[in-house]
């Protein structure tokens, strides 16, 4: 079922990707991880459809945020995050899937480790975290490229800062700022020991990101004891603008 | 039809026409999965058809490979709304591996390496349309896309063709498997848009 949300508010995390705020009417709720459709269509009945991660804990005001990545050569995230505006109509349906997703019920240690704009659905189980009240330790290992390419990173901080039971370690694949302990690169199995949850403490793991960060995540989580089964994954594929 | 977005006016290529409604056309290769890639080695590789308490049969990678092969070209349609037209693969028909397989059976779910599973009727294996594939554009199959083999039914969305697929239950009563249980439609019919179990 197609829903008609309206967009209140809009703002650029970074140059390249906006967070758009939905009100949608009769929104259902959701939880951390999920995602919707959204549709756009041309005046001559052409449309095109996308999944986008929900950014945004559950509220009671049916407010529902999407951080929505520009692609180059993307046919619905160049309007998204350049034409799209207050007050315009948005027609999403959702929420949509039941894997990869964080419950407050879960009280285990959670492991999320982000590529890039694979932070969205985790930055999701952040804040339902945060919004919950809830007790569970969380540890995020955030790949990106450079400092400039951080998303949410003042919320993060202040989470982290406030928060002892959420532990952030940034690892940069080109460029680093100064005097940063690691030289950039891709995540590797040092990082993976010195940062992320022992696998004798079963953490539940979330991995986000691009297939090859995703693929090479994940099999560092496993190689350093974690069980495939506590390894929960989301992939975008190179041309998906969500997959 | 949908309300209209002010200023969209999409992208579209005559390429379109073909596809099934709300996908696109992509011409690489995506990749999902809900969980890590297994690495299954060929020497532990095998293939089981049973109907939930006998084995009917069993293969393991030699025997498997020293079936007829074929190869064949089709299209594929992933529910996350990509398209890729014209992929060429080897592999076993279905029809080859049930051939003498007696059974009043009629739905099937297809377990991985891996603890993945899908549900389909079994008459969706038959009749010249799924193949255990292991070949893809005259390569091995990689891991991630499901090497060593994975099961191909091209005529169904792509979450129907289990990735590092190792057997099959036969059963007589349909019965959802990993996405069935989580959202997705039963059946999942791209022509049909049978995306999620809302779906008719």
């Amino acid at each position: 079922m197609w829903r008609v949300g309206t967009v209140v508010a809009l703002h650029d995390e970074i140059a390249t990707a906006r967070t758009i705020t939905l009100e949608v009417p009769n929104w259902p709720g959701h939880t951390a991880g999920q995602h919707v459709d959204v549709r756009l269509t041309a005046s001559d009945g052409y449309s095109a459809v996308r999944s986008y991660s929900i950014a945004s804990a559950p509220n009671s005001q049916g407010r529902v945020e999407l951080t929505v990545e520009r692609l180059p050569n993307g046919e619905v995230s160049p309007y998204l995050t350049q034409e799209v505006a207050i007050g315009d109509p948005l027609e999403v349906r959702g929420p949509i899937g039941g894997w990869f997703v964080w419950r407050p019920e879960q009280t285990e240690p959670i492991q999320l480790v982000a590529g890039g704009s694979g932070i969205v659905p985790l930055m999701a189980m952040i804040r339902t975290r945060a919004a919950a009240g809830s007790t569970a330790t969380f540890r995020l290992l955030y790949s990106v490229r450079e400092p400039g390419a951080v998303l949410y990173r003042d919320e993060l901080q202040a989470l982290s800062a406030e928060n002892s039971s959420v532990t952030i370690t940034y690892a940069y694949t080109r460029s680093a700022p100064k005097n940063w302990p690691r030289p950039p690169g891709r995540i590797d199995a040092a990082l993976i020991a010195n940062t992320t949850w022992p696998s004798k403490l079963v953490p539940t793991c979330y991995v986000c990101g691009p297939t090859s960060f995703v693929e090479s995540a994940s099999r560092l989580l496993t190689a350093s004891g974690n069980h495939p089964d506590k390894i929960r994954t989301e992939r975008f594929g190179p041309t998906g603008e969500r997959q | 039809m949908g309300i209209i977005s002010r200023g969209f006016s999409g992208r579209r290529s005559a390429a379109d026409v073909k596809l099934p409604p709300g996908q696109y056309l992509t011409t690489d290769f995506p990749v999902l999965s809900a969980g890590p890639t297994p690495h299954v080695s060929l020497d532990r590789w095998e293939f089981v058809i049973d109907d939930g308490t006998n084995v009917l049969r069993r293969w393991d990678w030699k025997s498997f490979r020293d079936l007829p092969t074929e190869t064949f070209t089709v299209d594929l349609h992933c529910v996350t709304r990509w398209s890729k037209l014209g992929t060429s693969w080897e592999g076993v028909s279905l029809d080859t591996m049930l051939g003498d397989v007696k059974t009043d059976a009629s739905y099937a779910m297809a377990r991985s390496y891996g603890d993945y599973t899908t549900n389909l009727p079994l008459n969706d294996l038959r009749n010249k349309q799924a193949w255990i594939a292991f070949r893809f554009d005259n390569k091995d199959l990689a891991p991630e896309h499901g090497g060593p083999a994975r099961l191909l039914v091209p005529h169904l969305y792509l979450w129907k063709s289990a990735k590092w697929v190792r057997g099959i239950m036969l059963m007589h009563q349909d019965k959802p498997g990993f996405w069935e249980s989580l959202g997705y439609h039963i059946y999942g019919d791209p022509w049909r848009e049978q995306r999620y179990s809302s779906d008719e």
